[in-house]
């Protein structure tokens, strides 16, 4: 217990001294997953709008794939976009394996399903609600999706949470495509790894606790932006 | 307007990314045992040879292991490991062009204060070992194809005995680095094999101590390759090869034995030029 008490003491210390390290791997860590959570909204949120309002073969078997995906284990992730990365890889001409990118490219692939299946979910739902609506009036297919996607935006925020949420907290696949390299691509998550590995257990709770920190600072600034009477705002948790 | 802010934040970032800045600098990549990584020996290191040559050197601390299987894949362009059968197979394949000495230090066998195998004392390292599948008490094994893992099977081979098969029961198997390795030992009371130099440096020591060191057959040797620009032709062959003379030169072999952690000199400098 002696140690949580002098892990919060050097957190803040850490915070309050704005220790050049920490705040460079804090704003690679910021940049990584608030990347990764942008591109996978821009793919993830028309595919899953799609696969909810879609009425396609094989679209029970996109909804369990992508549901499944949501459980890919990030070190699996990780293997793959480094085999696909590695020089003798099929993309290695590309140089990005041991770069940011890399870190990025391999977040996308990790949380882009659960973008998919959670907006699949909340579509799917509002299309019901919408159906009288849409058949009252002559609405082109993308014009609905940009409708319902629109009318369900508080509740997507949720969606960008939780992929935010799984990007910031994983540390199997940037371990794995970043190689924690120091001042390049070390982020919270594997310099809490470092130290841990180091014996520093002090020092790696402290950067886990900066992490949380950090993640609810996020939540709470989603929050603000949100009104608090909208629908949906129950569901925003602090995670 | 949160989802126009969940959209438009990410993607300024990502156009906002100083990609510029790194390209000005030659950069190569070292996959590196962990043990030195860990040991602070690079922060000591690499801002001296940044400073007389333009080469920007990015480490990736890894097992020996990965280490050499990353360089063959073309993911590295020096290549500095512990396993000198290992890095002489890597050269005859075809996949380093020169392995060169660079340093040394040891490996200890540490444990519990108390010494419930009583391994204190014991003459050479066999004896060791054997005290302590005699008495039952657990021991970690790193399990993972590193550096420190290979030396410890041939310690076990020596000693004409087959830990494998007791797998699981008082042996086991981390299958992870040596601080995550410490960890665990120190965590269930096991023995372990470690290099001097994460031994030193680690802080979560719980009372673990050095209870067996100084048999020849600790030796551990570090070698220092560049990874071959016929096999993989991005390889930086010309900054790879300054890093490597610089590392074997008069001035970064003062430096290596210049290093110390808790007052102890950590690597001893062994290049032959």
């Amino acid at each position: 217990m002696l140690e949580i008490g002098s892990s919060f003491s050097l957190a803040i210390s850490l915070i309050g001294s704005l220790d050049p390290d920490l705040v460079e791997i804090v704003s690679l860590s910021l940049r990584v997953s608030l990347s990764a959570v942008g591109v996978a909204l821009v793919l993830g949120l028309p595919l899953g709008a799609a696969i909810a309002m879609g009425n396609f073969k094989g679209r029970l078997s996109l909804i369990v794939v992508s549901n499944a995906l949501m459980g890919l284990p990030p070190v699996v992730v990780g293997l793959l976009v480094y085999l696909a990365l590695s020089r003798s890889g099929p993309l290695g001409v590309l140089g990005l394996l041991y770069t940011p990118w890399a870190m990025i490219i391999a977040q996308v692939v990790l949380i882009t399903p659960i973008v998919v299946a959670l907006t699949r979910e909340i579509i799917e739902q509002l299309h019901g609600e919408y159906a009288e609506y849409f058949a009252s009036l002559v609405l082109s297919h993308p014009r609905r999706v940009g409708t319902l996607l629109w009318e369900g935006r508080f509740s997507l925020v949720t969606v960008c949470l939780a992929g935010f949420g799984r990007a910031i907290a994983e540390v199997g696949a940037v371990m794995v495509v970043g190689g924690n390299i120091d001042h390049l691509t070390r982020v919270m998550t594997t310099a809490i790894a470092l130290e841990t590995s180091k014996g520093d257990l002090e020092l790696a709770l402290a950067l886990g606790i900066v992490l949380m920190l950090l993640a609810l600072s996020v939540n709470a600034v989603i929050a603000l932006i949100r009104p608090a009477d909208s629908p949906g705002a129950s569901a925003v948790t602090v995670r | 307007m949160s989802r126009s802010v969940c959209y438009a934040f990410p993607l300024i970032l990502i156009l906002g990314w100083p990609t510029t800045a790194l390209a000005d600098q030659v950069s190569i990549i070292v996959q590196s045992t962990t043990s030195t990584a860990n040991s602070g020996l690079y922060d000591h290191l690499l801002p001296r040879f940044e400073k007389e040559h333009a080469i920007v050197v990015h480490v990736v601390p890894v097992g020996t292991g990965q280490a050499i299987r990353n360089a063959m894949r073309g993911d590295a362009d020096v290549l500095l490991v512990h396993a000198k059968a290992a890095e002489e197979r890597f050269i005859q394949q075809g996949y380093g062009v020169t392995r060169f000495d660079l340093m040394y230090n040891d490996f200890v066998l540490v444990g519990p204060s108390a010494d419930p195998a009583r391994v204190l004392g014991a003459h050479g390292v066999t004896q060791a070992l054997s005290r302590i599948t005699a008495s039952g008490v657990l021991f970690a094994s790193r399990g993972d194809d590193s550096g420190t893992h290979q030396a410890e099977l041939s310690l076990w081979r020596r000693a004409k005995i087959d830990p494998a098969a007791a797998s699981g029961t008082w042996y086991r198997e981390t299958g992870s680095g040596m601080g995550a390795t410490l960890n665990a030992a120190v965590g269930m009371g096991a023995y372990t094999l470690s290099d001097r130099a994460t031994w030193v440096s680690f802080k979560n020591k719980g009372g673990f101590r050095v209870l067996f060191e100084g048999d020849p057959s600790l030796f551990n040797q570090y070698g220092i390759i560049l990874v071959n620009p016929a096999r993989h032709a991005h390889v930086k062959a010309q900054a790879g090869q300054k890093f490597i003379n610089w590392m074997i030169s008069d001035e970064g072999q003062a430096q290596i034995a210049a290093y110390r952690r808790n007052g102890q000199q950590l690597f001893f400098p062994n290049a032959v030029r």
